[in-house]
């Protein structure tokens, strides 16, 4: 097997990281960080270091890995956060993205922007490194309690493994490691021992299954031998120590690579003199303490660290435990195509019952007590089957919702904005494909609201408000649709500004048009009031494509502004694209499904409200409007329809804006159809969006309202092209984009 | 057949003997890849589709794929179209769409070697030579071997979107 075959699940698992990484940067306290915090984000960051190596994905190992060491040190409490720090995290998450999608694309990593951010985090850990030392002068006067780290926690062990760390051969030579194994088996230990050879060169090695010793030497760090070796060995088995001296050593190995190495050498020559004294008890009397409190001692500064830690090392690691492994088991990856073909497969269960039910109302009624039982379980059992099935699509909306306060944080920086983002209904549900149709235009909206709705801070404290906007998105359920608002407490829409701006574009405007009305009027094409154009919004090609968007994914969009409170927009969503609400209706001997969303009211036309036009068109009066007349038997060409006009029904449907009556023979009912792709087999066809499957096995279309009244359009100015009666039969070559 | 090497001159013979699906229209016998054949079912349920060519009767459910139906017999123009307990549905995988043609019915399967092939005549403006893979001889038998793939995705069987659609 390739090594390649795993690059996609590499790249996969790297970007959840990284959205995860993303999360906890922007949640993060820069004044009081939480610990939990930076360990997620340096876990996240050593996962994809480690992968990163094992694909050799170079640029993408190395920049995680100064990445890695910077946060290393900020978990650890050495790293003060500032807020400008954290954005450098934040631009290189953004960066190792980049890196990950050139590797995806099979592509080169830009390599003046690798150098950059590498310079950059390497001017952050030599602030740092200063600081430390500037900190360890005043070591000894420091009142604040150690800082846990897991380099203490690992000697806090038996004093057995402590023990063999003081062997006094290897005490002062570079880069010199211990590993000792600690009850592992000989076939594991030959494995280990094999890995180790690959780091470095194997000094020497002693001991027994109980404790076996390996000595190297080695410029690879500590943890990069942790992270090895736990393929193999749970975390208790192992531990690896510095030899005495070296451990100021391994220090500077780790820290060498994060800063320039001469300046290090120097710092760090200071660190090692300082500690010296110390090193040289611990040697000879054989002190376990010593070598793991002076090891503490050079890379926190902090004194009596022992005592710190023990406390913090029972509480921390369970906690760590419980997190990692309920991050395991909460999901899975399927694709959507296995979910799909599930949702097939219940569907034809349906069907089956419902023919199954259907023979059996049949029999005659006797003795089938234990059969009618049967059924019943089995309808129950499909139906919620099916409503397990469907509810697999559903993702929160918080996968929208979440990408939303990094877009928010950056820019109201750019646009000098104080802005505060709130969402609310995360976790209402929404159909997978939806939820990743709606985020271009849900990004449009935020975007004009901080752009355009939402003011400066002067201006907001000039209207009496305050500094900070609030920007909200909210999500809820209500009946079968999603309703989902973006809602600013800015300045509002300006009503004189869009009218002036649509007079500008020989848009049909008046004054005593009402509010709603001139509100809707963003949503022509080319419109936008900007005063000026800036790079966040305004160029005029939007609230169009929004509201296209929207409208393509059978939904609508809805705007309420009241002038200096703020403006909010309503999109309206159905829940999900593979179920619809439909009314079925008869037309002769066929059955169509009819978009309930689309239906306005239906009634039986009176002679008298009908009204022949020009040609043969006819327009149906309802209510002081007169709507333009489509049948469907003419439409589809349906042998046996109702055919006098005041016997059918009337329908009245909207679509696209537009409005008519639908003559069908009967209203069969409301039902939940499920929604089936004409084109994968065979193609669009004019007048119907898609099929579906009935109770019956039989296939019903589902029609398209707007598509039908432009399809009964281009069949009348056929007919009236040709012989009467004469209907074509071949597809009418245009077929629009719907 | 994976083994080469042994037995080289039959596997090559292997591989270039040919299965087709043999089926009738009217009088005539006309034979396709057998690979390309899904399943053989009778004709029921189909629902018709307005303003298509008269040879696409609709479409059907196939265990949850809405799948059209093609039926050869008004496409080459027979004379006698009748639908009853024997009309057949061949369900074909052509490319990676499903379809079914409907024909009068299926009778075996055949194995021919190339050279029981013969290439097809130019004839018929009903059916293209371009639509066929030449002509199969069985003794005292005929099989119009038909190029399915080819036909069904043509244009004039409207049953894909022309491409710039």
């Amino acid at each position: 097997m390739d090594i390649t075959d795993f690059y996609d699940t590499f790249f996969e698992e790297a970007e959840e990281l990284l959205a995860d990484m993303e999360r906890h940067l922007l949640a993060i306290d820069v004044d009081d960080p939480d610990v939990e915090q930076l360990d997620a984000i340096f876990r996240a960051a050593h996962s994809i270091k480690g992968g990163a190596g094992t694909f050799g994905f170079d640029v993408l190992q190395q920049t995680t890995h100064l990445f890695e060491n910077l946060l290393d040190h900020a978990r650890r409490g050495e790293l003060m956060l500032r807020r400008d720090i954290v954005d450098t995290f934040l631009e290189t998450k953004d960066m190792l993205h980049d890196q990950l999608d050139a590797y995806r694309g099979d592509d080169v990593p830009d390599r003046a922007a690798f150098e950059r951010i590498c310079r950059t985090l390497q001017q952050l850990a030599m602030e740092e490194i200063g600081q430390a030392l500037d900190d360890a002068d005043g070591m000894s006067s420091d009142p604040e309690p150690p800082v846990p780290e897991t380099e203490t926690a690992t000697a806090d062990g038996p004093s057995s493994a402590s023990d063999s760390v003081a062997e006094p051969e290897q005490a002062s030579d570079d880069g010199w490691l211990v590993v000792s194994l600690l009850g592992v088996g000989d076939k594991d230990r030959d494995l280990l021992v094999e890995e180790l050879e690959q780091l470095g060169e194997i000094q020497a090695r002693e001991g027994d299954t109980d404790c076996y010793r390996v000595t190297l030497e080695t410029g690879v760090g500590r943890e990069d031998i942790e992270a090895v070796m736990c393929f193999i060995v749970e975390p208790e088995q192992l531990r690896v120590e510095a030899a005495s001296a070296p451990s100021a050593d391994e220090a500077a190995t780790t820290e060498g690579k994060v800063a320039g190495e001469k300046l290090m050498e120097a710092k760090v020559a200071e660190g090692t003199v300082a500690a010296k004294p110390e090193s040289a008890s611990g040697e000879s009397n054989a002190n376990a303490a010593a070598p793991s409190s002076l090891d503490t001692a050079n890379q926190s500064e902090a004194s009596g660290a022992s005592g710190g830690s023990g406390k913090s090392r029972p509480s921390s690691k369970p906690q760590k435990k419980t997190a990692k492994s309920g991050g395991e088991t909460s999901s899975i990856r399927v694709s959507v195509d296995k979910v799909d073909q599930i949702i097939n497969l219940v569907g034809e269960l349906i069907i089956t019952q419902s023919m199954l039910d259907q023979t059996v109302s049949e029999l005659e009624d006797l003795n089938h007590t234990g059969l009618n039982n049967g059924l019943n379980l089995l309808r129950r059992n499909a139906r919620d089957l099916q409503e397990a099935v469907m509810s697999v699509r559903m993702v929160p909306m918080d996968y929208v919702f979440s990408r939303y306060p990094r877009l928010v944080r950056d820019l109201a920086g750019k646009l000098d904005k104080d802005v505060e983002l709130v969402t609310e209904g995360e976790s209402t549900e929404l159909d997978k494909s939806l939820t990743e149709r709606i985020i271009d235009p849900l990004t449009h909206l935020v975007r004009n609201s901080l752009d355009h709705g939402l003011e400066s801070p002067e201006a907001r404290e000039a209207a009496g408000k305050s500094r900070t906007g609030r920007l909200t998105l909210s999500a809820q359920h209500q009946g079968g649709n999603i309703l989902i608002e973006v809602i600013d407490d800015g300045a509002g829409l300006d009503r004189d500004r869009i009218l002036a701006k649509a007079r500008n574009n020989d848009l049909p405007v008046s004054d005593s048009m009402s509010d709603d009305e001139v509100w809707q009027l963003i949503f022509a094409p080319g419109f936008s009031t900007a005063q000026e154009v800036s790079d966040v919004s305004g160029r005029g090609v939007g609230m169009d494509v929004v509201k296209r968007n929207i409208q393509n994914m059978g939904g609508h969009v809805e705007i309420a502004s009241v002038t200096g409170e703020g403006t909010t927009t309503r999109i309206v969503l159905p829940l999900t694209l593979a179920i619809l609400d439909g009314m079925s209706i008869k037309v002769g001997d066929e059955v169509f499904i009819l978009p309930l969303s689309a239906v306005l009211e239906s009634l039986q036309p009176d002679k008298r409200d009908l009204y022949a036009m020009a040609g043969d068109d006819v327009v149906l009066k309802v209510r002081d409007e007169y709507l333009p007349v489509v049948p469907v038997h003419d439409a589809f060409d349906v042998a046996g329809a109702r055919t006098e006009l005041d016997e059918t029904i009337a329908v009245i449907v909207q679509g696209e804006g537009r409005r008519y009556a639908l003559l069908v023979d009967d209203l069969i009912g409301q039902q939940q159809v499920v929604v089936k792709n004409l084109e994968t087999n065979y193609r669009k066809v004019p007048g119907v969006s898609a099929a579906t499957i009935l109770g019956d096995g039989s296939v019903a279309l589902i029609l398209d309202i707007a598509d039908l009244h432009r399809l009964n359009r281009t069949k009348k100015e056929a007919r009236r092209g040709q012989h009467p009666g004469d209907v074509p039969t071949a597809h009418p070559k245009e077929v629009e984009p719907s | 057949m994976s083994t080469p090497n042994t037995n080289a001159a039959l596997a090559a013979t292997e591989e270039q003997n040919r299965e087709f699906l043999v089926f009738s229209l009217g009088d005539e016998e006309y034979g396709i890849d057998i690979l390309k054949v899904q399943e053989i079912r009778g004709y029921e349920n189909v629902t018709r589709i307005a303003n298509a060519p008269d040879f696409i009767k609709g479409v059907t459910n196939l265990r949850g794929v809405i799948v059209p139906i093609v039926d050869l017999r008004i496409k080459f123009r027979l004379e006698k179209v009748e639908y009853g307990g024997q009309t057949v549905v061949i369900v074909l995988n052509v490319g990676d769409r499903i379809v079914g043609i409907v024909v009068d019915g299926v009778s075996d399967v055949m194995t021919l070697s190339p050279e029981q092939i013969k290439p097809a005549p130019e004839f018929g403006v009903t059916l293209s030579s371009d639509f066929l893979s030449g002509l199969g001889s069985l003794e005292d038998r005929m099989l119009v071997l038909v190029d399915i793939d080819k036909l069904l995705t043509s244009d004039e069987m409207a049953l894909v979107d022309s491409v710039g659609d």
